[in-house]
């Protein structure tokens, strides 16, 4: 068996990456709740804020910290864009559309990377990957603890946005009641790519956060969109607690079946479990009723 | 089935078997023989996705069933071509009726039932990556011994005209989606299940054998291309691009018509191969081209590239009419 300090060393890497995790689920669930749909080019659109990142620290040797105050309304900006005037205009309000156009979308902007940056993956160098901290006996690598605080703040900040400002009230009306909201005055157009834009900027902060210990290519998206699926589904779909939870859930098992299946069989526990939550609880954990 | 449904598939038939004998280079071949299998796999999705309206992101869970179906049985059991591509293309059938079974039974739609395709893809990826059998990361690759009971030819055309008969018979089966019962209860419950349901329509039944038929003519595409290009592994078999592939093609060139695979199929690798040639090797290119006119079809003629003739057809016709 295994030595209880690997054992509680995987559980807190696995809360640690689960944070990440949730970090980027928030965007795809918040989009979710609002649009109903789902938003597949979430995995590449991880992909450009990680560019974006390396390419501040590679060209202007920006910190990654330093870069989300850049990025963040960047990528905000970039969603807000995308939903107002490819995605809501391309997809005429049918759901089967949008899944289709955010698939192109996806499909433009991974290849569109690899024709930019080919398929060579790069990684920050960087120091600041290294450092641990220690607590008894274990070591903490450092960006990963500030990973963890950082997923847990964002995720508090946009509940207090949704909850206590107007935007937020907005965005919820719209989740509600569609043509209500319109009828009061919201612009549901607006909302909707504003929704998106914050879908977008959760994932900039993302990118800072995995930047210092990861690495990208074009395909690197890819390998965590359908871990942010399970991560959605499994919290409810459009719920934000449900996303923090199912996030550090994630984490923890992907951590653990790492350990006893090895590396490459690992990431099929996080599919299974994904299939099995949908055939048996679609509503996921959180959810409500369909 | 009357004649005039059958005549323009054997017109279409009849061009596609004529021209690798008009003299084409074997480049020119190998892109014949791709874009038909694609033209196969995405007349398998279509009757799902454009007959059924259930959008499957995952028929590489077909495709990669039947490739390595057929090239396992042939290396490890030593079946004849023939029979090992029967096979590939009945276990492609029974994996669709058991993913259509757990999914339709869950009460899975829309981007849920796309989700969880995409997932089974990704599962059996995951697992004929690691298995034993399918040669694990190395892949498979099949001996090189041509005859008629290999389905090898030194001449490759005569693999063109084998994979153009089995377009024809997927085309077929289009056709018959068009006119009969069956196809009808399919449609029905695509436009509005509940009311299918309410005049009697078994829709799970219906959806059922919509997903078992489409998973049989994928897994044909992924059988004859193993069989043409003698590599597999498991990026090839259960990748996401096939199931892009299979999904685009009917898409572009027409959803829920028999020749809108064909026709997608077609458009896009000319386009693809086009743009590859201009932007001199730069890889992606052709995808982001891909990508690019899945965007443009369903912003301005959802009905693909078939719809635009109609539409134009129809278009000539209302000042007449009026």
């Amino acid at each position: 068996m295994y030595a209880p300090q690997i054992l509680i060393e995987a559980a807190l890497n696995g809360l640690m990456t689960g944070a990440v995790y949730a970090l980027i689920a928030l965007g795809l669930t918040l989009v979710y709740g609002v649009l109903h749909i789902i938003n597949f080019a979430h995995g590449a659109l991880l992909t450009v804020a990680m560019f974006a990142v390396w390419g501040a620290f590679a060209l202007v040797h920006v910190d990654p910290y330093v870069a989300m105050i850049a990025i963040v309304p960047l990528m905000f900006g970039l969603g807000y864009g995308l939903q107002r005037f490819v995605i809501g205009p391309a997809s005429h309000g049918n759901d089967n559309n949008v899944l289709l156009v955010t698939l192109g979308l996806s499909i433009v902007l991974e290849n569109g990377l690899l024709a930019l940056f080919r398929s060579d993956t790069r990684a920050l160098d960087s120091d600041a990957a290294l450092q641990v901290i220690e607590i008894g006996p274990l070591l903490l690598s450092t960006p990963r603890v500030i990973g963890l605080a950082a997923s847990l703040a964002v995720t508090g900040l946009l509940w207090l946005l949704l909850n206590r400002t107007d935007t937020g009230r907005a965005i919820r009306a719209v989740a509600r009641e569609k043509l209500g909201a319109r009828l009061v005055g919201i612009e549901v157009d607006h909302v909707y790519a504003v929704t998106f834009g914050l879908g977008c900027a959760c994932l900039a902060v993302a990118a800072c956060l995995l930047m210092p210990t990861y690495y990208v290519n074009p395909r690197s998206g890819a390998a965590f969109v359908l871990v942010a699926f399970t991560i959605v589904v499994l919290g409810g779909m459009g719920s934000i607690a449900g996303a923090l939870v199912g996030g550090l859930i994630i984490g923890v098992v992907e951590s653990f079946s790492g350990l006893l299946l090895g590396d490459s069989l690992g990431q099929i526990g996080i599919f299974l479990i994904f299939i099995l939550v949908l055939l048996v609880r679609p509503t996921g954990l959180f959810g409500a009723r369909a | 089935m009357s004649a005039r449904d059958l005549l323009p598939v054997l017109l279409v038939l009849v061009v596609l078997a004529a021209l690798p004998f008009l003299g084409l280079s074997g480049s020119l071949l190998n892109f014949l023989v791709t874009t038909l299998i694609i033209a196969l796999a995405g007349l398998g999705w279509n009757v799902l996705g454009g007959f059924g309206g259930q959008y499957s992101f995952g028929h590489a869970a077909f495709f990669g069933t039947g490739a390595y179906a057929t090239a396992i049985l042939q290396m490890k059991l030593g079946w004849n071509a023939w029979a090992a591509l029967g096979a590939g293309i009945g276990l492609g059938a029974l994996t669709g009726l058991a993913i259509g079974y757990l999914s339709f039974r869950a009460g899975l739609r829309g981007s849920y039932f796309a989700l969880v395709t995409l997932a089974f893809a990704e599962v059996f990826r995951i697992l004929a990556n690691a298995a034993d059998f399918t040669g694990g990361a190395a892949g498979l690759l099949l001996p090189l011994r041509p005859g008629l009971a290999t389905l090898q030819f030194t001449d490759r055309r005569f693999f063109v005209l084998l994979v153009v008969a089995v377009v024809g018979l997927a085309l077929l089966a289009s056709r018959w989606l068009e006119r009969s019962r069956f196809g009808a209860h399919l449609i029905a419950v695509r436009e509005n299940e509940e009311a299918a349901r309410a005049l009697g329509v078994d829709a799970l039944s219906v959806k059922l054998r919509a997903i078992a038929l489409s998973a049989a003519i994928t897994a044909s595409a992924g059988g004859l291309y193993v069989q043409y290009f003698l590599y597999l592994d498991a990026g090839v078999a259960y990748g996401t691009w096939i199931s892009v592939e299979a999904l685009l093609a009917p898409i572009v060139g027409g959803i829920g018509t028999a020749f809108g695979p064909l026709v997608g199929a077609l458009a896009l690798q000319g386009l693809g191969e086009l743009t590859k040639h201009l932007a001199g090797g730069i890889p992606g290119v052709d995808l982001v081209v891909f990508g690019a006119c899945l965007i443009a079809v369903i912003a301005f003629a959802p009905q693909g590239l078939l719809g635009l003739r109609r539409r134009k057809r129809k278009a000539r016709a209302v000042p007449v009419g009026a």
